[in-house]
This record gives structure tokens, sequence and C-alpha cells, in this order.
């Protein structure tokens, strides 16, 4: 790791803090990954992506813009990255799931914010995110009013730019986010200095795409009983898909899922045939927040699908590759991107039947949902969720927890009466 | 066979042994900074062949004695099932925690709340309490019963609440009228979380502070059926262990499914 001391120094780090957050990092990963029995293979991979975190990926970045690239930082699944890979451009997923400098970000936001959004900025005004330094631009939106009203802040400590998400899902609502789209399109040629052509984009449709399928691949083989791969190996899978090269990965998520489709055939699973089996929904959770999965699975349970946008929010769709002009192909990212059941649009009917779809296909014993505190479209959401799976007869269990620790125990408590009540 | 339930509590430590379905032996010891060596003086006192765990210590003494556990919610769920057989919501208020438990006809649990990281509305939260306006826990409540009702106390949280308190009593208001202002503000605050879970009656009250008849009446009061002749709010005779003594049952329990 000594070899990356010079590149974190120029990228202006604070390099004491740095160096204990890899530490805290390090030792919170071997307990919560490391310690799992019978993991795959395949996850070696991961394991060597994550300890090399802050350092390979960021090498290859900084050597990518040294070959002309840009590097294009976002936060949230509804930014179009095949625009960016069109441009020749990186996308990257940025850092928020750790309560990181804190105190740096309650300088400049309220103390009763989310915790996501507080997480960014502390990972930018503390300088321990090498990613966020590393950008060119980082791309936000307009999702929900923390983070709408956060990017203005942001934007004074590194070049943000924002994109408007529409509420609902009227016609007006697609124009206007087709006109965002084309925006971007035009602000990424901007900063790459490269042209969109049909070629490229046609190519970054497919690729981002394939990422997806391999994803969907993944999530298939979760379906079975025994369940092949543990919730928590499956979430770092879907974390690490936001900031890994994405053809690289995707060749290695179809080698994963080789050596499960083996496994299934075998019968083999993770966890004993009758684990009772979760579903988590709701708020995303970026690395490394794996507190929640942890507690489940070290209760006894076992998760076998996250209804997130780290997770089926991410994957579920796909863009119709059936495009030939720039035109075509635009409007084919536009209704994709459309079919996203965020929270944050009125009505959402959607999400509600899709949580009660996946619930159903996955045969999951009960749903746990997941909100982050003060994330208000998820929170005053969980009363619809939670009367439709009632009704469903899905026993659901409602979680609101922020990045820090001191509500693990807890968390015990609930989520093992939870599993008791669903054997 | 002697069972013997566990619950280690954030206050106080219970205990229950059972011997073919019925308690003989019942204990209690508070709870001090060292919940394992509190636990090892109350089972040198007690003879028993097995032993089950619940409560916030559940792992510990699962680490320590390599004994099965179990949440509080379903001790509780049977614990209290076991003496009221009718029952089909548990309200239980605890030193740090407050727990609505939704049963269904056969007695399993169906739906819970609790609250979350703070001790808000809670035992402790009336300790604190007491001691601002001077009072024993034992006579708090009934200090409450004497106050009137021309106050209100708005802050849940320990910490707000105490000021709140102070700057009550800075205006010469009687701390009676306060004791029963702060009764009735964890009483609504538990009858929103007990509507939450579904309220079904009888509904039994457990946990340290159901001893404190201002909080009976509370409950009583708001909960009450005027349609029926039955209690809606039932106490048991000891409220604290009901945990200790559903640990002790599915302890026996589960000896009985393995032979």
């Amino acid at each position: 790791m000594s070899d990356y001391r010079q590149m974190w120094e120029s990228l202006e780090l604070d390099l004491p803090a740095h160096d204990h957050l890899l530490n805290v990092l390090g030792k919170f990963y071997g307990d919560i990954y490391l310690s799992q029995q019978k993991r795959l293979k395949g996850m070696e991979y991961l394991d060597f992506v994550i300890s090399e975190i802050h350092g390979l990926r960021i090498k290859e970045l900084l050597d990518a813009q040294k070959s002309g690239q840009k590097v294009f930082g976002t936060f949230c699944v509804f930014v179009p990255e095949e625009l960016i890979w069109a441009a020749n451009g990186i996308c990257v997923g940025l850092c928020a799931g750790a309560e990181i400098g804190k105190g740096e970000a309650e300088k400049v936001l309220p103390r009763s914010i989310c915790p996501l959004i507080k997480s960014f900025m502390g990972f930018k005004l503390a300088r321990l995110c090498p990613f966020t330094e590393a950008c060119d631009l980082v791309i936000g939106e307009t999702t929900c009013d923390g983070k709408k009203k956060a990017f203005e802040i942001f934007a004074e400590f590194k070049p943000t730019y924002v994109m408007e998400i529409p509420q609902m899902k009227r016609k007006d609502d697609y124009e206007l986010w087709k006109n965002e789209v084309w925006r971007l399109k035009e602000k990424i040629e901007e900063v790459t200095g490269k042209k969109i052509t049909s070629e490229s984009l046609k190519d970054a449709i497919k690729m981002i795409n394939n990422r997806r399928r391999a994803l969907q691949r993944l999530n298939i083989l979760r379906q079975q009983t025994p369940v092949p791969i543990s919730g928590r190996d499956a979430l770092l899978i879907n974390q690490i898909s936001f900031y890994d090269d994405p053809k690289r990965f995707t060749e290695k998520i179809n080698q994963l899922c080789d050596e499960l489709e083996e496994k299934v055939k075998r019968k083999e699973g993770v966890v004993p045939q009758n684990t009772v089996r979760i579903l988590l929904s709701g708020c995303p959770m970026a690395v490394p927040n794996w507190k929640l999965p942890y507690v489940v699975e070290s209760s006894g349970a076992v998760i076998v699908d996250e209804e997130s946008c780290i997770g089926e929010r991410n994957t579920r769709d796909l863009i119709e590759e059936t495009g030939e002009t720039i035109e075509e192909m635009i409007d084919n990212i536009v209704s994709r991107y459309m079919k996203i059941d965020c929270a944050c649009f009125t009505p959402n009917k959607e999400r509600v039947e899709h949580i009660i779809e996946l619930a159903e296909k996955y045969q999951v014993d009960g749903v746990i949902h997941y909100t982050l505190q003060f994330c208000d479209p998820y929170l005053v959401e969980s009363y619809k969720v939670e009367k439709a799976l009632e009704e469903a007869g899905i026993p659901v269990l409602r979680i609101e927890t922020d990045y820090s620790m001191e509500d693990v125990e807890q968390l015990k408590t609930r989520i093992e009466a939870f599993i008791e009540m669903l054997k | 066979m002697k069972c013997l339930g566990l619950d280690i509590g954030s206050r106080t430590i219970k205990l229950v042994l059972i011997e073919n379905g019925r308690p003989i032996y019942t204990h209690k010891a508070l709870n001090t900074y060292d919940p394992i060596n509190e636990v090892k003086k109350c089972l040198q006192k007690v003879d028993y062949d097995i032993m089950l765990a619940t409560g916030y210590g559940r792992g510990l003494a699962q680490k320590e004695f390599h004994v099965p556990t179990v949440t509080e919610i379903k001790a509780f769920a049977i614990g209290a099932k076991y003496l009221v057989p009718e029952c089909r919501t548990i309200l239980d208020i605890g030193g740090q925690d407050t727990k609505a438990i939704a049963l269904n006809n056969v007695g399993r649990v169906f739906k819970f709340e609790m609250n979350d990281r703070c001790a808000a509305g809670t035992g402790r939260f009336l300790e604190v309490m007491a001691k601002a306006l001077g009072y024993e826990i034992e006579e708090f409540g009934k200090a409450a019963l004497e106050g009137n009702d021309h106050i209100q106390i708005s802050s849940m949280c320990t910490v707000f609440a105490e000021t709140e308190v102070i700057s009550l009593l800075a205006r010469g208001e009687k701390r009676q009228n306060i004791a029963r202002a702060l009764h009735r503000a964890i009483a609504t605050r538990s009858v929103a979380m007990l509507k939450r879970v579904g309220l079904n009656y009888p509904i039994v009250f457990a946990g340290g502070v159901a001893k404190n008849p201002c909080m009976r009446l509370f409950l009583e009061e708001m909960l009450g059926r005027s349609n029926s002749d039955k209690p809606s709010v039932i106490v048991p005779e000891d409220p604290q262990i009901i945990g200790a003594l559903g640990a002790a049952i599915l302890a026996e329990r589960e000896v009985k499914n393995e032979g």
C-alpha cells in the first residue's frame, strides 16, 4: 500500500486521517466479510478490489486522466452513465456510506440531515475520498431536497453539475427529463472535448447493459434454494459495480456466476435449506455501509435480494438496443431511466408493486424496510409499503437507522425477534 | 427437570425456575456495570438443570454459560400467554426500552414495535425525572396521582425533559403536577405504539414500569373499553418477571422437543 502515498499526497488527501480510515475499513471488512465460511472462489476478486479500493483503481483513474480521459463522479442511479462512457469518460459512484468527516460536514450542513448527504460532504471536506478528489466533474441531481441544496454547497469545493430529476411521470415530465439528458450530453462533450457518436453511444449502451445482465444473472441465482451466495457478498458485488471498470467487472461477475451455477447444480448453499429468507427494501447501502446486512445474516437469516438503488433499482431495466441514431438512442435512455421507481416520485405505486413481486419471486419469508434517518421520501413511503405487504400477507419490519454503530444491539434485538417470528 | 429462565435487563436481572410447567422460584437483583458477575451471584443461589437466556444481556450469557437465547419479544409473548391465556397485546416498559407486541389467536407474535436507540419514555426516563423532582422511584407514581392535570410536558427526550422540568420548577409549579404531566406523556407515547401494532384486547402491561400506579391508571383511562365489563389492561402480579418466565417455559419446551 505504501506505493500509493505519493499518489494520495498528490490528491491532497489528509494522510494520517486517511491511514486511520483504511485501517478501520480493513478491520471492518475482515470481521464482516473474510470471517464468512464456504465463500466463493470468485469473491477473491472482490476482496482484491476492496483491498485496493483507494489504491489500484485510483491509479487506473489517474493514468487514464494522463492519457486524456476525464473522470465523472455520481451519487445516483439516475445519472445516465452511458453518455459518459460514450464520450470516452469514466464514471465512478462516489463514497457516501460511512460516518466520516461528520464534524467538517456539520460546519456547512444542519445536524439533522440524512447521513448519506452528510457523508459525501464529510468525505470531501475532510479530504478522505480519493475518488472525489480525482474527479474532473461531479454530477449531482435533485432527487431530494437535502441533496439538491447540499450540491449548492458542494459546488463551492468541487466542480459540480446538477441534473433536474422530475417528481412525477406525466408526459411533461418525460419532456423535462429528455431535455436534461440532452443537456448532460452537451456538458459531458464540453468537459471531455469529445463528440458522442452513434457508434460510441451504441457501444456504451451495450457495455452497461452487459454489466446489468451479469448482475441480473447473479440475482436469478439468488432465487435458488439453498441460497448459493450470502446477501453480504451480493451487496458488495453491487456496490463495486459502481466504481470498477465495467468490462472487467462484467467478465469477473460472469465467471463468479458460472461458479454459482455449479454450486446450484450440486444443491450447495451458503446456509441450510430452511434458513429464513429476507428481502431488504429501501434506501441505498453505499460502501462501507454493511451494518444491517451483517446484523441480519449473523442473526441466522439470509438476504436474497435488495430492492434498492444498490440492487434491483439499478439492474432491473435494460436500455433497448434497437436505436441507430443518437436521437433514437437518447429516447431509449430517457424511457429506461424514467422506469426508476425512486421514492422521490409521486405517486410511486410501481415501487410497492415491485416489492411484492420480488417478495414472491425470491420466495422470501419477510421484508425488512430499511430507511436512513431523515430520508423523508423513503420514511414516508414506508407506510404504503408496510400496508401493501401486510395486505399480501408478507411480514415486514421497518428499520430506521444511520451509519453509526451505537444502535447495533437494539437492531439485533428487533431483527432477531423478527426472524424468530418468521421461523 | 428444573428449567431456568434468565432475563438480563438493563436495570434488573430476573430469574424464574420452573418444574413440570410450574414456577417454583423467582429472584430479582439490580444490574450493575458488571452484568455477568451479578448473574453469577444470582446463580449460586439456585439449583437448575438447564438454562435459557433473554434480555439485552443474552449474548453475554450465551458466551459465558453456552446457553441458548431468545429475544425479549418472544420471551414476553410466551410468559404473558402463560399467565393470561387470552392475552392479545403486550406492553412492556422496561429499563431502557418500550415494546408493543401483538399476538395472534394462538399466542404467536405477529407484529411488534420497539423504541429505537434512545431510552425516551422508558423506566430510565422515569428514574431521571423522579430524581430531578426529589422522589424515590417507588413513590413517584403515587405522587403523580396526587397532582392535577393543568400542565403538559412535550419533551420525551430525557435530557430535554429534564430541562423542561427544571424550568417548570423555577416557575413555581408543584412537583406533583409535573410528575403527573411526565406520566401522562409516557402513557400517550406508549398508547401510540400500541396502536401501531393493532391494539387487540386484553392488553398485558409488563416490565418494571407496570408497578407504577399512575401509569396503570393512565393506560386504563386511555385504553379502557366502555362496551366490555372485562378488564382492558391486565397487570400480572409480578410484572417484571414475564420475560424470565417465558424463557424458562421455552427452555422446558426445547427439552421436551428433543426428548
